[in-house]
């Protein structure tokens, strides 16, 4: 749980005002020039010649389509990196077993490596020319330039988000409420449910958050997958993109918006969730039962 | 029930945490399982518990081998040193836990696991934290809430794993005692791990004394005080002081040489007087004396250089008239003989 207490400056460590502001004063003109600046800048060229023209961005069914593709995605991509996440967590937080080094190393391979390659790794096994190209075209499956290439791609990009969440508060936690619940009696299932689940349930959500404003705004992994077919295999960066190339920039940063508006709802919940989570470990009265 | 260890070793890697245990249980007893960090007597508990398997040997539960059973299904209640209380959970839900996962035919109704935990939390003095969670509750109230959820399934057999061990001195004293009179209220067959000598021989019918992986010996706390079996038991348990000794027609002389056999005396076992008598008279000068509290202890060296420990009651103190630097004799009353570390008069 979130636990920290706010650190309290004593009179040993406190810097003189003056320091003090100027600290502040350089975050904040950072953070201004580079995160509200371009922020402002999104909704001023979306809304810039007025709401009717915005809205009308959104009725271009390719634009809609990418919509679609990219919550399909993350659909598909969040609820299986959810149960390998979980999975991974506990094998590595609760178990030794020979090569854990090495699984924990895999886990974080996607956040190491460029998701340009990632994608082109995709093409190289499944496209025409690749390894299993052959197989699948023989077959009639299409991987890459098509939406399984897609969702393939954005789950290898976002599948480190819930394991690396809820790991160090797994391995923190120990196994001691695990099998505190093995001698009372309970399943194997009982105990996950029970015991494991409820204790990491505000990591889970905050990691679940973070993996899906991934799997939305992954581009550069998709990119290479998904062959740039308008209306068919575009989700929403990637016709971001192609709005913009053909000099449509109402359209372009509409659909830029919605995705600044995600992040800016993302933002909102994982503090709501982390508020929740250090409330939960702090509160000290509870109503009686 | 009563429980049967036998012949059972478990190495972790390299290390030997028990090499070829048994121990018999009988059913009702309180055991403790005494021994330094090091000694195997968690893993020991553990394995009776089924939280661990043994690399040989088995346990039997009256005469049933349970080595192949789960913990689930050994019906064991554990208290764990850090509690291990769900945290998600009040008090009542902690305790009701056992009661609620019960497969669909054996669980009781609702009214009937409130009521049992109702008992359950006037037993431990608890019913009014019911609705509490485990982090605003002290040690001692989690280590009750521990024990009451252990008892809420009816176990078979209560096992404790250093139960006092994060208490301090004072809840600790009291825990015990709580313990002891929980015992012989509910009857059920629990051994407890501790490292602690008072705790054992005050709150145990049988004190199991562990070293090095292997039980060193078993009896109730006056056998295993006043009768150690080896110098190991005779050191864990108590102050002692050590000499080198010979043995001549069965009279055992202390002396300054080294040799193998080595005597063991308590500090009570010591006696201080003007006048040398018996065949152990040593010849001894006082260095420090501490005589607040109900025995006196007194501080000698003796003329060969080997450091003292004596205590003896108020009374004789005051008789004797005992100071600093003076010179006495160091008589033993009671000693034992050990070679090799076993026992041998």
């Amino acid at each position: 749980m979130v636990n920290a207490l706010p650190a309290v400056a004593t009179p040993a460590v406190s810097e003189s005002a003056l320091v003090k502001w100027l600290l502040v004063a350089a975050c904040v003109l950072f953070l201004g020039v580079f995160l509200l600046v371009p922020l402002g800048c999104v909704f001023a060229v979306a809304l810039g010649q007025g709401v009717a023209a915005y809205f009308a961005s959104f009725r271009d069914p390719d634009t809609l389509s990418a919509i679609r593709l990219t919550l399909l995605a993350a659909a598909i991509a969040v609820p299986c990196n959810l149960v390998f996440g979980v999975a991974a967590a506990w094998a590595i937080g609760k178990f030794e077993f020979f090569g854990k080094g090495l699984l924990i190393s895999l886990v974080d391979l996607p956040f190491s490596i460029s998701p340009v390659v990632a994608g082109l790794t995709y093409v190289l096994l499944f496209g025409s020319h690749g390894w299993f190209g052959g197989w699948l075209s023989a077959h009639n499956v299409q991987i890459i330039f098509a939406v399984p290439g897609i969702v393939l791609a954005t789950i290898f990009v976002t599948f480190p988000f819930v394991a690396r969440e809820l790991l160090p508060m797994m391995s923190a936690q120990g196994n001691d409420e695990e099998e505190a619940a093995l001698t009372l009696g309970a399943n194997g299932w009982q105990t996950f449910m029970k015991v494991t689940l409820p204790n990491v349930k505000w990591a889970l959500l905050y990691g679940v958050i973070l993996c899906n404003a991934r799997a939305m705004g992954e581009f550069g992994a998709v990119s290479v997958v998904s062959g740039h077919v308008r209306g068919l295999t575009n989700t929403m960066p990637l016709q971001i993109e192609v709005l913009y190339n053909d000099y449509q920039f109402v359209p372009a940063f509409a659909v830029a918006s919605l995705l600044a508006l995600l992040a800016l709802a993302t933002l909102v919940i994982k503090s709501i969730v982390e508020w929740r989570a250090a409330a939960v470990a702090t509160s000290l009265e509870r109503a009686p039962l | 029930m009563s429980i049967a260890v036998r012949n059972v070793t478990k190495r972790f890697g390299a290390f030997t945490a028990l090499d070829d245990v048994s121990l018999d249980i009988p059913h009702g007893r309180l055991v403790a399982l005494l021994g330094p960090s090091g000694s195997g007597k968690t893993t020991l508990l553990r394995i009776i518990a089924g939280l661990e398997n043994g690399d040989a040997g088995e346990v039997r539960f009256d005469g049933r081998d349970m080595s192949r059973q789960t913990a689930r299904e050994r019906r064991v209640g554990f208290v764990f040193q850090h509690y291990a209380l769900f945290r998600h959970m009040t008090v009542f839900e902690n305790v009701a836990f056992g009661l609620r996962v019960r497969s669909r035919k054996l669980r009781p109704s609702g009214e009937q696991v409130r009521a049992r935990v109702f008992e359950l939390l006037d037993l431990i003095q608890l019913r009014n934290q019911a609705g509490r969670y485990p982090s605003q509750l002290s040690g001692g109230q989690r280590q009750r809430v521990a024990l009451a959820r252990a008892l809420a399934v009816e176990p078979s057999v209560l096992l404790l794993d250093e139960p006092f061990g994060a208490l301090d001195a004072k809840v600790r004293q009291e825990l015990r005692r709580w313990l002891r009179q929980l015992h012989d209220d509910v009857g059920v067959t629990s051994v407890f791990v501790t490292h602690d000598q008072d705790e054992a021989l005050e709150v145990a019918d049988e004190v199991a004394v562990m070293n090095g992986g292997r039980i060193e010996q078993v009896g109730t706390p006056e056998e295993v005080y006043h009768r150690p079996a080896s110098t190991f038991v005779y050191n864990f348990l108590g102050n002692v002081n050590l000499f080198h000794g010979r043995v001549d027609n069965g009279t055992t002389r202390i002396g300054r040489e080294a040799s193998d056999h080595v005597v063991f005396v308590r500090p009570h076992a010591l006696e201080i007087a003007r006048r040398p008598t018996g065949a152990n008279a040593l010849r001894a000068t006082t260095t420090h004396i501490n005589a607040a509290g109900p025995v006196v202890k007194v501080e000698a060296i003796t003329e060969w250089g080997a450091r003292v420990q004596v205590e003896m009651a108020q009374e004789r103190f005051s008789e004797l008239e005992l100071r600093k630097g003076e010179e006495v004799f160091v008589i033993p009353r009671d000693l034992a003989v050990f070679t090799n570390g076993r026992r041998v008069g």
